[in-house]
């Protein structure tokens, strides 16, 4: 079976963290990509009506293309029959539920062959994350989920002033020394950084910043191509783009993997994955997507430079 | 019968649980309720009547209500029973308790030797292998069964899986780079072939007979969980925690109404992917569709996990062994709202909490939840509650919360919680019945069946004294009376599900449901209480023999 595994987003963080309104925003954000939006229940999660075409059950069909399927207790099930229910289905954004550890979740999705996991993203409420991280019976758990992350969502800035919001910024890089973190409103992100580049589309250039103030992460990136030479090492690769300097918060490349054809580089935040690739689409270039001014060209090219085989490594 | 005729039974004894009339040697019934106790003299004043004497040297106790079981035990007795003790079947047959590993495969050797089709799964449920030493079961034992067919067994706890090659290859899971804690991997690089927790479970569970399906709305597990409830005296047993849809109410609904049908369910709806309001309307749909034998309407809730599976939670110092704190199953802004909710309603909410701090964080949505609505006897109840303290037993009495304890796991995983999971002195005081009688605590307890075996008898047993599979006594202090004992498994559980005003007593207006027993439960030692011979039931005036269920 060399069919490309399905990415899994795990969006996890405690309730009125903004899952909802995440979810939401990347349904409407798909783009023709065909997304299997997987919640807890479509009462602690509801979609919003004007994107819902049908209803079956616990099945909503969005305009576009997408799924959206509430799991409840069956979540494994869930995931078992998706890829012969939606063989057109390119990627799954599992919402888990507030006190679940969204660690645990992508570890018992590793357990199915079709999937792997993309990224797990916490959402944080910029104005309570703190406290409840210090609460008797959730603190730990609030923990468990934040270090789990490979980037963290610090939503709802609008409701805390610049110190609050970098003081709540540096003790989240303690709580998960490896993780990005975005800062937002209202859950707005870059749809891209969670369900990827279109495959073919050109990728932004620098956008303007909407206003001053509040970063808004939706406008503060930067997308980068690179051409990207065959021969390049993906496994060391990888951990070069998800090291915490490189500035990368998602990037994809495609190179020959030894004898086992094309193969696929996905990093996002803190976390990297080589699968296998369809083959005949092989792309030469890395795209990579990072928060304006952090993204380090010449630390890309370096390290494309320094894990091609054709390259001597001067030493 | 004619529906109004009045029938008056002899017995040896009969214990009431009416303190006005304690003991009684007759009792008189007509329309399956119960007209009186007493002398045949004062009964007489009736009517036209007959006397019927088959208890004649019968022991009569109020019918057993059994306040926290799944009916899922009867579905289990169709897999292949491996524990590591005797355990009676809905038959009347007693599986004698595997001894070895060794044992564990022979019976599995012969069950697969009546299997037809070459390719069929091989079940079994029961398994306890802390009683083994320290050696693990490994997929290789049960390739010694069968490597065409799967094997899955799954433990006495229904936390763990073992299964055989076959079963791990048809998951997709007999492939190296598995990397998962609930999978542990041998030198080999691949699984062993135990599987722990829900998700690793599920990914087998299809291709060795465990599916959902073949769980959920199962009738003939529902007739053989009734048979098992006459063996045990059992006249009202609870189904706690069931996703109750349509087509599973209206079988049971079918079933329970049949004329021969011997025991009353109530089953519970759990609480699962559904908001409060959602849940509460719900149960109040389902409370208009009970019957006399089929009560709905209540809600399960869980907080957290379990406690042998380390996934309870746990208050400071946490486990003994030092592994970190389980897990929340429902956010405390949930719980809280559904207390609230469901209080306005009139609603019944049992919620399952097995650590200390699940206990302490019910106790806070509760008591919030409270003081926003003040609600009169509510009744909700802390199910299994195994380790909660002295405090929270008088906090408990405080909001009226009833506490349904479970001192089976004394017996079964005692020793267990003694020297890993929790340590000494919290093992000692687990379950902890006489704190909470003396607490003013509205108290029951219970098998949790399949988990353990249903039978309200040896539930009492164990509360009795609290006695350990290797001999060991944990916490004489907090022993209760046989006589304590027996009001828990009749009026105290009855109290829970707010059925006392029905049930757990014999006397006047009641409906007539009794356990008829051969020993007398006050006259046999404590130690044997668990031995006391049962003929049958008695449900609403319906005599059951256990000999023909």
């Amino acid at each position: 079976m060399t069919r490309e595994p399905l990415p899994v987003t795990v969006v996890g963080g405690y309730l009125g963290a903004g899952k909802t309104t995440l979810v939401n925003h990347l349904l409407r954000s798909a783009d023709g990509r065909r997304i299997a939006v997987l919640v807890n229940d479509f009462g602690a999660t509801p979609i919003d009506r004007d994107l819902i075409v049908a209803t079956d059950g616990d099945t909503l069909e969005i305009s576009g293309g997408c799924v959206c399927c509430s799991y409840g207790s069956d979540l494994m099930e869930t995931l078992m029959a998706l890829p012969q229910q939606r063989p057109d289905v390119e990627r799954v954004v599992l919402e888990v539920s507030g006190v679940a550890l969204p660690g645990m979740v992508a570890n018992a999705v590793t357990l199915l062959e079709p999937y792997r996991i993309d990224a797990i993203v916490v959402l944080a409420d910029a104005e309570t994350v703190e406290r409840q991280a210090d609460d008797t019976y959730l603190g730990d758990t609030i923990q468990r989920q934040l270090a789990a992350a490979d980037l963290i969502v610090l939503n709802r800035c609008d409701l805390v002033d610049d110190i609050a919001r970098d003081r709540t910024i540096a003790w989240l890089a303690d709580q998960a020394p490896d993780a990005r973190v975005l800062p937002t409103t209202h859950a707005r992100i870059a749809p891209e950084l969670l369900i990827g580049l279109r495959d073919g589309s050109t990728p932004r250039r620098p956008a303007t910043p909407q206003a001053l103030g509040v970063p808004d992460a939706a406008t503060l990136y930067d997308a980068l191509e690179f051409d990207m030479p065959s021969d390049v090492d993906l496994q060391e690769l990888g951990p070069l783009l998800a090291a915490p300097g490189s500035g990368v918060l998602r990037a994809k490349g495609m190179a020959r993997d030894g004898s086992r054809g094309i193969a696929a580089l996905h990093v996002v935040g803190r976390r990297f994955s080589v699968d296998p690739a369809p083959s005949g689409g092989a792309s030469t270039k890395l795209v990579v997507i990072g928060l304006r001014n952090h993204l380090d060209h010449h630390a890309i090219s370096d390290a494309l430079r320094k894990t091609s085989s054709k390259q001597e490594t001067p030493c | 019968m004619s529906s109004d005729k009045v029938t008056i039974y002899r017995a040896r004894r009969i214990l009431t649980m009416n303190p006005a009339r304690p003991e009684a040697t007759h009792v008189a019934v007509r329309d399956g309720r119960i007209l009186g106790t007493g002398p045949l003299e004062e009964l007489q004043g009736w009517g036209p009547h007959s006397v019927d004497d088959r208890f004649a040297d019968k022991v009569l106790m109020p019918g057993l209500v059994e306040g926290h079981s799944h009916t899922s035990e009867g579905t289990f007795w169709r897999y292949c029973y491996l524990g590591r003790f005797d355990r009676m079947d809905p038959d009347g047959k007693v599986w004698p308790g595997a001894a070895s590993i060794d044992d564990v495969v022979a019976r599995l050797q012969d069950e697969e030797r009546k299997l037809a089709a070459a390719d069929q799964s091989l079940s079994g449920w029961g398994l306890d292998p802390i009683y083994y030493g320290d050696r693990r079961i490994v997929r290789a034992d049960f390739d010694r069964v069968s490597t065409r067919r799967p094997i899955g067994v799954i433990h006495a706890s229904g936390h763990i899986f073992n299964v055989n090659s076959r079963a791990l290859e048809l998951a997709g899971l007999l492939r190296p780079g598995v990397n998962h804690p609930g999978v542990p991997l041998g030198e080999d690089g691949l699984p062993t072939g135990e599987l722990k927790g829900p998700d690793a479970m599920t990914l087998v569970g299809k291709h060795v007979g465990f599916d959902r399906e073949a769980l959920a709305n199962d009738e003939p597990g529902l007739r053989r969980f009734a048979r098992l409830c006459v063996r045990q005296g059992v006249t009202t047993a609870t189904d706690l925690a069931n996703l109750l849809p349509d087509d599973a109410v209206a079988m049971m609904q079918r079933v329970t109404g049949e004329a021969q049908f011997p025991v009353r369910i109530v089953s519970f709806r759990r609480f699962q992917a559904l908001t409060p309001e959602q849940a509460v309307e719900i149960a109040l749909k389902l409370k208009e569709q009970s019957t006399d034998r089929l009560r709905l309407g209540a809600i399960k809730l869980f907080v957290d996990g379990s406690i042998q599976g380390f996934s309870a939670r746990l208050r400071w110092p946490g486990y003994y062994n030092g592994a970190p704190n389980g897990l929340w199953y429902t956010p405390p802004e949930t719980i809280a709202g559904l207390y609230r909710l469901a209080l306005q309603k009139g609603v019944l909410v049992h919620s399952h909490t097995n650590g200390d701090q699940a206990t302490e964080m019910a106790l806070d949505c509760l008591e919030g939840a409270l003081r926003e609505r003040p609600a009169y006897d509510h009744r909700f109840t802390l199910q299994h509650c195994q380790l909660a303290d002295a405090a929270q037993f008088r906090r408990m009495s405080r909001l009226g919360l009833c506490a349904n304890l479970f001192p089976n796991h004394h017996f079964y995983w005692g020793d267990q919680h003694y020297e890993t999971t929790v340590g000494p002195e919290r093992a000692l005081r687990m379950n902890a019945c006489a704190t909470a009688l003396v607490s003013g605590v509205a108290l029951a307890i219970h098998s949790d069946a399949p988990v353990t075996p249903l039978g309200p008898l040896f539930t009492a047993w164990c509360a009795v004294n609290r006695r350990t599979a290797s001999g060991r006594t944990l916490g004489t202090s907090e022993c209760i009376s046989v006589a304590d004992a027996l009001r828990t498994i009749t009026l105290g559980a009855a109290w829970t599900l707010k059925l006392d005003g029905e049930l757990g007593s014999i006397e006047v207006g009641k409906r007539a449901d009794f356990a008829v027993l051969e020993d007398d439960p006050l006259e046999i030692a404590p130690e044997d209480l668990k031995d006391v011979r049962i003929w049958g039931t008695v449900q609403a005036g319906r005599p059951f023999p256990a000999a023909s269920a």
